[in-house]
Formats: C-alpha cells, structure tokens, sequence
C-alpha cells in the first residue's frame, strides 16, 4: 500500500484527480446500466453493459500506460495504430498481389513509433508523408501493379496517414518535457482523449435531446445541427475551463482550441462514417464488445491528435 | 504430450491467431460444450487450424482435433510429429480411398473417445475468393456413426488472404468465425450434406464483406 501510496504522490495531482473523476463517471454509468437492467426486464440492455463494461477494460488500460510512463503509452499506441491498420487494410478492397505491400505498410509502425522513442522528431514528421509517400507506389510499381495504381496507392496512404502518422501524434505528446506541461507529458494525452471522447458523447446527447435537422443525411443519417452545435459548445467549454489544468495552453491558444477540436472531432468521425459507407460495414470489426472495432472507437482522435499537438506545438509547447 | 499441446496451444497458437487475424467470433453460443461432437468449416489456409484452435474456451481445447489429410501432413516425419503431438490431426487417408479400407476409422475412433472433431468437407484449400467447393460426404458418414453427435457450421472469413495456399509468408488482416446452430443427423445422406451446405452459405452470407480480387 505504501508503495502505491508513494508512486500516486509522486504523479501530477491534475492527472490523478482526472484519472478518479473518469472512474467516477464509470461507476455512475455501470450503476445506471445495473439500475436499468433490473428495472426494466422487458428491455435488452446487454450492449449497452458491453459498452461499459469494454470502457472499464479501456480506461484501465490507459490509465495504466499514463501512470507507468512514455514507453509504455508509445508502445500502446502503436498496437493501437497496428490493430487500426489491420481493420482498414482488411476492409479496404486489395488483392493477391497487395500482399507486400500489405505487409510493407505493418512495417511502418514499428519504424514511425521507433522515432517516437528515439525523439527523433524531426525524422517524424517526414517519414510517413513524404516517404511512405514515396516508396508505397514505387513498390507496386515493382511488384507490376498498374491497374486501378492511382486508388490503391491513395488507399495506403489513407491507411498510414490515418492510422500510424496521426495516432502517433498521441504518443509524440508523451515526450513534451514535463517542466512544459502543468499535469506532466501524460496529462496531455489524458486531457486529449477525454475532450475528444467527450466531445463524441455530447454531440450524441445532444443530438438525442434536441436533434431535428439533419447535417448530412447522405453519410451519417443520425447527425444533427443541434447534436453538433450542442457537443461543439461543451466540449468548447470543457476546453476552456480545464484545459489550464492539463495543458500550458491560455489566451488566444486556448481560444483556438477549444474552438477547434471540437469541429476537428466531429470531421474524423463523419469522415470514417464515409469509408464505412462505401464499403458497406456498419462497424469495422468486433474488436471492442459492444463499441465495434477500433477504428469505430478512434475515428475522431486521428483527425484531434494532429490538431491538438500542432496547437500546442505553435502555442505553447518549446521543444516542437 | 497433451499438456505440451495444451500449453502450445494456449500460450503460441491463440496469441498468433489473435495477432494475424483479430479472431472475431460470432455465435459462441452454439459452440459445443463436450464431445464427441463434429464442427464442419470452409478451407481456405492453413490457418483456418489456427483459428479453429482458438475460438474454444481454455477447458476443452484439449479435445479439439482437427481431421487432415495424412498424405500431406504426415509425409515428412518432422511435420508429421508435429502435426499428430501438437497440432493433434486425426489422420484421414484421402489417397486410400479406393483401397477399401475405413479411412474414416481414426476419426470414428477420436469421436468414441469423446474429442471434438473439426472437418473441412472440401477436402482441400480453396483460394481466398471464398467461394466454396464441392462438399465431400465423409462429414455425413461421421454423424451417422454418430448420430447423437452435433454437427456445428462454422464460416471462416478471409483467412485465404492471411496465408492463401502458395504463399509462405503470412500477412497480419482481419478474419470473422461466424458459427452456426448446430445440426443433426436426420438419417439421409444428400439431406444433411445440402443441409450442411445451405447452413453454411447462410453463415457467409452473414460475414462482413470481402473485398479481395
């Protein structure tokens, strides 16, 4: 007990205290759910306890990537971005021939991830979009692949954008040096994933409270102006209120944040909402019982990360 | 041997097969929970085995064995051990057939043990379009030996894009298992083999997408 007493002291008070209020509002949803499923046995609530019960499984495990430090939220996050890239790629129509290709695309985790540890940040920034860039259509040049060339290379690049380039963004974050960041490296990453999920959860609130007018009917029928303008306007208010806390973010930065990660959520989502509609899947595989696959789960994060790290990178943070 | 294969199956085949291929399983319910019983699964790779190793719980996987062709598997002495200790194969001699022997006796013998058997009534891998091949009826001769056994569908999804047949390397991408009520044997032999097929072309039909050319 002491020991764990100690290593708690030892954390950012912010990050402890965000950690216990996210668990709090867990306890809330699971007691809910329970109260529910005794109360109205009429009615099927398995997917929502799956729900809950996959996000106690998620917190746990960042929460515990956060506490123990950056390698293990960097190499989290890579096996993020893997599974992530195996659902797109997985999707996505490829063919025999693809398969190098494929697996040259895996490989590019490990390497984009390795400059994340070695710091190498500069190196980062160029190596997905400028030479996977690169060496994906030059290597299926080599294997002989011409036809449909222009769709199958911007499809890997797709891929790798989304899933490795800016998930790496989140793990990047962990290597701002604490003295930059009022709640430690790992504050910035919490506080990121909370205004991102928190600006997914208010927008389908309100939208489910006041919701009439649709906002793009053709790709996400459920999506109204209320929900966005609703879930823009808290999680704008999340921003502004705690976001001193979290991050060295204040005055126009701040502003700017909170006005913009909001919309940049709502953008990841309607997009991959897109891709799911051209393939014709509802969720992108079963990897979270009861949210759908990972893709589902981080659609909004791979267009925040980005964002937030620039934001903070222009604003506020030295190092970048 | 068993708890060598336990153990290999437990810590080696299961993360391999979660990593290679996501393993989403739907229909664990209509699993079964004892033998002898028979699962009856499309082929497309090698690593439809894999899979099939991986979706039972912990306390009876021990029990799952799935039948293969002994010309192939059982050629080379070192596959061969492998392939008969740790992967467990019933052996079926598909080059005997015309000798006259019983080459389902190691299969009928597995299911008098009460084991869980895993058939691939297409008798070879197909390739990775998914389409499936010509049901043989050895699968129909089992479960009239054994008619009290449940005969479980089950449609493996992409697995011929992770390891198609020909290729050594296999690719990490995503597979669904989608298992099916189980069947009975209801004493016709075309009835239940149409019956088996319909179940799972039903089972496909439920799978998500396969965009592979």
């Amino acid at each position: 007990m002491d020991i764990i007493a100690r290593f708690l002291a030892e954390q950012p008070p912010a990050l402890i205290w965000g950690l216990t209020g996210v668990v709090g509002l867990l306890v809330l949803g699971s007691v809910v759910a329970g109260v529910l499923t005794v109360s109205r046995p009429s009615k099927d609530y398995k997917e929502l306890r799956q729900r809950i019960a996959s996000w106690w499984v998620m917190i746990a495990i960042l929460a515990a990537a956060l506490l123990a430090g950056w390698p293990a939220t960097v190499t989290l996050f890579a096996a993020v971005s893997f599974v992530a890239l195996r659902e797109f790629l997985s999707l996505a129509p490829t063919r025999r021939e693809d398969r190098l290709i494929i697996l040259a695309a895996y490989l590019a985790i490990p390497v984009n991830y390795a400059f994340i540890a070695l710091d190498v940040y500069g190196i980062y920034l160029v190596l997905i979009p400028v030479y996977a860039f690169l060496i994906t259509p030059w290597l299926m040049a080599v294997v002989g692949q011409t036809q449909g060339y222009l769709s199958r290379v911007a499809l890997f690049h797709w891929g790798l954008m989304t899933c490795v380039y800016n998930i790496g963004y989140v793990a990047y974050l962990t290597r701002t040096p604490a003295i930059e960041t009022p709640a430690g490296a790992a504050g910035l990453v919490f506080f990121l994933l909370v205004a991102t999920e928190f600006n997914d959860v208010a927008q389908y609130v309100w939208g489910k409270l006041l919701g009439r007018h649709k906002i793009i009917p053709r790709v996400s029928p459920n999506k109204t102006w209320e929900g966005f303008i609703g879930g823009w306007l808290s999680t704008a208010a999340l921003i502004w209120f705690a976001g001193p806390l979290f991050t060295p973010l204040s005055g126009v930065g701040l502003a700017i944040t909170a006005l913009v990660l909001p919309v940049a959520g709502f953008a990841g989502d309607v997009t991959m909402s897109a891709i799911k509609r051209d393939i014709g899947v509802k969720d992108t595989s079963k990897f979270i019982p009861g949210h759908g696959g990972i893709l589902d789960r981080i659609d909004s994060l791979t267009f925040t990360a980005p964002i937030y790290f620039h934001l903070l990178a222009w604003f506020a943070v030295e190092k970048f | 041997m068993a708890w060598l294969r336990w153990l290999l199956i437990l810590l080696i085949a299961r993360p391999v097969a979660k990593f290679m291929t996501g393993a989403d399983v739907t229909g664990e319910e209509h699993l079964p929970v004892r033998g002898p019983a028979i699962i009856v699964a499309n082929h497309n790779s090698h690593m439809d085995t894999l899979l099939m190793l991986s979706i039972f719980p912990a306390r009876i996987v021990g029990k799952v064995r799935p039948a293969a062709a002994s010309d192939y598997f059982l050629k080379d002495p070192v596959v061969g051990w492998f392939s008969r200790n740790l992967v467990g194969i019933v052996p079926v001699a598909r080059d005997r057939v015309a000798s006259g022997e019983d080459i389902l006796a190691p299969a009928k013998q597995a299911l008098a043990d009460g084991d869980i058997i895993i058939v691939f009534p297409e008798g070879t891998r197909g390739d990775a379009s998914d389409e499936i091949a010509r049901l043989k009826s050895g699968v129909a001769r089992l479960a009239e030996a054994f008619p009290d056994a449940p005969v479980t569908p089950v449609w493996i999804q992409g697995a011929g894009r992770v390891l198609p047949k020909g290729e050594a390397i296999p690719v990490p991408m995503n597979c669904a298992v989608l298992i099916g009520e189980p069947i009975r044997w209801g004493g016709r032999r075309t009835e239940f083999m149409d019956g088996l097929r319909e179940a799972l072309l039903r089972l496909k039909a439920e799978a998500p997408p396969l965009r592979w050319q």
